[in-house]
């Protein structure tokens, strides 16, 4: 008994001695390593997945362009408004045949050497090499040539696309391309040093000693599946504007309450989008709420292929005819903020001078059950069917997906009569049955590859390998091709707008809504940027307040 | 001894090689495509997408290629991670399942069985009912719940009190490993609690029991050496498939408290069809269960006697 009672007292002593002499140690540490510097400026944040590729010429999803986008710097770059500005280029000429860039000369790579006009070449062919097999190669294709070297029909020396010294690029376009001073900021554009990426070979971009970066800021730290620390480039041409020194990323999780709670216990400064949970939470903590729309347009598409009842027009329009978007919205997205769907052009996008949308308007859809019985009756009739419709709606595996379901299988039997059989799948399994046409309905979103309403109307033409419900329509086809054959921008937009009226009248799809998500940082940080496009959130110009 | 090993082993083997068979043509009944993405790619980019990944050969061919580089322990590069091989996956995060899975096992062998000896020695008093009650709760509802509740006290208790008992998320420091590793056991350790309860209930009768207490043993020397050395045998049993169970079916967890273990990667493996990942994974999975279930097996002829080999 003695015995363990002073054993006790001993590990207690030894306890408090070992507390002690840690504290010391870490004081005396932490006051080494900063004792010229003050703390770094650092901001916290948790990335929902692993970023799967930051090669930028194969990229293709969000994690992977929110850290390519702060380590890499293209030709041009978005303001936080959207506008173009310069950043590797510091100016350029451009008209319907091509663009010559010009190349500051303070541009570096994080190892001191200068970024150069062939480095652009380089990655742009390396892009459109078959073998590379990169998903996003078709962005190049407005450089000349660049479709039939992806196809592997010309070599990769004929892309229209050189160095003419190491400070000017001369770009030669297939046709002319109204939108293609945009592009140059998207990932697939970024340059890559050759003897750098030829020198590591499938392991380029693996981790951060495999990369090369010349951005504002540098990945340091890469622990798969579990962290990632980016620091500011001290090679970067602006690095005395940037005001963060890390960003921190000591967490990847796809739970929304975990990533609130992180939040709630400080430790993240932000949470990128909210839950319609966490939503509830966060305004009974009364966190400060912002809003913004991500630019992804969702839809109902319809199958047009023959025997689908989906091609019989009266019944798209019945359809359209019983929902009520407005109430769709409230009741089914519950995210403030949501906007209707209208068009093909969500609202967000440019038009000529202001927003496409405003320049050419489109009747908020409404709900008129007289109209949808008319239309019922008819395609009925046409449809020769006497027993109740019956349709497939293909939808995906998430909670909003399935209420989504629900609403429309309710609303569409008791106002219609039509029965919707929900088959629920998988993102991948999903993607395999819109390939091959295995539905009636289905319910899908595009997010914009680039700046321009032609990013959504594209997708609707003969040609379009997305075109899953095979909807074909010359005169639609033919606006969208005189879009594309101009760099007026008041022609495109007029020839996009005429196009979309087609679209409107035979009801391809209907949009249902825009993604609109709720957000919110701490209070210690400024300046984070929403995009559409590119990197996002963007910490590049955030600020700790003292 | 060692023969009945070997042929343990060996049909050990017969079994993995079964698990990665059926695996490989139901992952390839699956409707879908590993390839696809949001977007379509062209014909020729296609092609060399599948002559990566030798998608473009006959079903029984790749099969073919798949076994011989499984043979030689090579399972090829991740369609999802084009740069990482499953090698690298496994090496990396395995380990990190692992420590979680040791912990959460020493947490519901401690937990189970003092949990359940304690319910049959004091049965049908308050404290049994409790900790069957709790058995209940911990066995019927799923451990996700669990580990959100886990999480928002943490952090009710930190803005409410302002102090923080444990991480919310995240991975590195002992900390970080407590509350996942808890909650991971926790079906375990109701579990074993169970089990230890009834395997004890029939020790308290046994006639050496009576005996001690007529020796005027201790009632505590009692529990720990008669009773408790007794009653432990069979929960040792359901220990090794629990110890493989557990290391490979952490991934709730490992979602909620983001820890880059190996489960998440099995799932979302399984999710976005890459097959690379897929095998490899369920053939190291598959192995690892088979071999912690013959080696339980061979320990157990060690600790009781009677089990022993017939021939050995």
């Amino acid at each position: 008994m003695m015995t363990s009672k002073k054993m006790g007292i001993d590990f207690f002593s030894f306890g408090v001695k070992l507390t002690l002499g840690v504290a010391l140690s870490l004081s005396f540490v932490s006051e080494s390593s900063f004792a010229n510097t003050k703390a770094p400026k650092t901001l916290t944040y948790a990335l929902l997945t692993e970023p799967p590729n930051l090669d930028s010429s194969q990229a293709t999803d969000s994690e992977s362009f929110f850290i390519v986008g702060h380590t890499m710097a293209g030709l041009t770059r978005y303001d936080d408004k959207g506008n173009i500005l310069p950043a590797v280029a510091e100016k350029w000429e451009i008209n319907d045949k091509g663009a010559t860039f010009y190349l500051r000369k303070d541009a570096k790579w994080s190892d001191g050497k200068p970024v150069q006009a062939q480095d652009f070449v380089f990655a742009w062919k390396r892009a459109l090499d078959p073998k590379i097999a990169s998903e996003y190669a078709f962005i190049l294709y407005h450089i000349k040539n660049g479709e039939q070297i992806n196809q592997g029909k010309l070599p990769l020396s004929q892309l229209g696309a050189v160095a003419k010294d190491p400070h000017t690029l001369v770009v030669t376009f297939e046709k002319p391309c109204g939108y293609f001073l945009g592009l140059t900021s998207f990932a697939t554009y970024l340059p890559l040093r050759e003897d750098f990426v030829t020198q590591k070979k499938d392991k380029y971009a693996s981790s951060p000693e495999n990369m090369l970066y010349n951005g504002p800021f540098k990945l340091t730290k890469w622990i798969h599946g579990a962290s990632l620390r980016l620091e500011k480039n001290d090679k970067y041409w602006a690095q005395d504007q940037i005001q963060l020194d890390v960003i921190d990323i000591p967490y990847i999780t796809p739970d929304a309450n975990a990533r609130f709670n992180l939040f709630k216990t400080q430790k993240i400064d932000l949470i990128q989008a909210l839950s319609k949970e966490s939503l509830a939470n966060a305004q009974r903590e009364k966190f400060k709420l912002k809003k913004f729309s991500d630019g992804t347009l969702f839809y109902m598409q319809f199958n047009f292929k023959k025997g689908r009842p989906t091609a019989n027009k009266n019944l798209r329009l019945a359809i359209r005819s019983v929902i009520n978007p407005t109430e769709f919205v409230s009741r089914v997205v519950s995210i403030p903020g949501t906007q209707v769907g209208v068009g093909l052009v969500p609202s967000w996008m440019k038009g000529n001078q202001q927003s496409f949308r405003k320049e050419n308007p489109i009747p908020v859809p409404k709900q008129n059950l007289a109209a949808a019985k008319e239309y019922m009756a008819k395609a009925r009739k046409e449809l020769g069917q006497t027993t109740p419709i019956s349709l497939v709606w293909l939808t995906g595996d998430t909670a909003l997906a399935a209420s989504e379901a629900e609403y429309f299988q309710n609303l569409f039997k008791t106002a219609l009569g039509v029965d919707l059989k929900i088959d629920k799948q998988i993102f991948k399994q999903r993607l395999s049955k819109m390939r091959s046409g295995d539905f009636d309905i289905v319910s899908a979103g595009w997010g914009p590859d680039y700046a321009d309403p032609m990013t959504f109307v594209d997708l609707f033409t003969s040609w379009n390998g997305n075109n899953h419900g095979a909807w074909f329509n010359d005169q639609y086809d033919k606006h969208v091709r005189n879009a594309m054959n101009s760099v007026d921008t008041k022609y495109r937009m007029t020839e996009m707008a005429a196009a979309e009226k087609i679209f409107m009248e035979e009801v391809p799809m209907i949009a249902t809504y825009e993604r609109t998500v709720m957000y919110t940082h701490s209070d210690r940080i400024e300046g984070v940027v929403r995009r559409v496009m590119g990197a996002d959130p963007d910490f590049t110009n955030v600020r700790i307040k003292e | 001894m060692l023969s009945y090993i070997l042929k343990r082993i060996f049909v050990g083997l017969i079994t993995v090689f079964t698990i990665a068979t059926l695996t490989f043509f139901g992952m390839h009944a699956v409707p879908g495509d590993p390839l696809l993405k949001g977007k379509v790619v062209n014909e020729v980019v296609r092609k060399n997408l599948e002559e990566k990944y030798g998608l473009d050969k006959p079903l029984f061919v790749q099969y073919g290629t798949f076994l011989t580089n499984m043979i030689k322990g090579d399972f090829g590069l991740s369609f999802t991670q084009q740069n990482r091989s499953v090698n690298d996956i496994i090496r990396e995060h395995f380990p990190i399942s692992a420590i979680l899975g040791a912990l959460a096992i020493i947490a519901a062998a401690i937990g189970g069985i003092i949990g359940g000896a304690i319910a049959a020695v004091k049965r049908n008093t308050m404290a049994d009912r409790s900790i069957m009650l709790l058995v209940i709760l911990f066995v019927s509802v799923p451990s996700f719940v669990f580990a959100a509740l886990g999480q928002v006290l943490i952090a009710e208790i930190k803005t409410r009190v302002g102090v923080e008992l444990l991480p919310v998320a995240g991975w590195g420091t002992f900390k970080h490993m407590i509350l996942p590793s808890l909650i991971l056991g926790l079906g375990t350790m109701a579990f074993l609690a169970r089990l230890m309860r009834s395997s004890m209930l029939e020790v308290v009768h046994q006639d050496y029991i009576r005996t001690a207490k007529a020796k005027g043993v201790s009632s505590l020397q009692i529990f720990f050496r008669h009773q408790l050395r007794n009653a432990v045998l069979p929960v040792i049993t359901f220990l090794g498939p629990a110890v493989a169970a557990i290391t490979t079916g952490g991934f709730v967890a490992e979602i909620v408290f983001a820890i880059p273990g190996l489960g998440r990667y099995f799932v979302q493996a399984v999710q976005q069809l890459d097959y690379t990942v897929i095998m490899g994974l369920t053939v190291f999975y598959g192995a690892y269960l088979v071999f912690v279930v013959i080696l339980v097996d061979v320990i157990y002829g060690f600790i009781d006697p009677r089990i022993r080999i017939a021939g050995a």
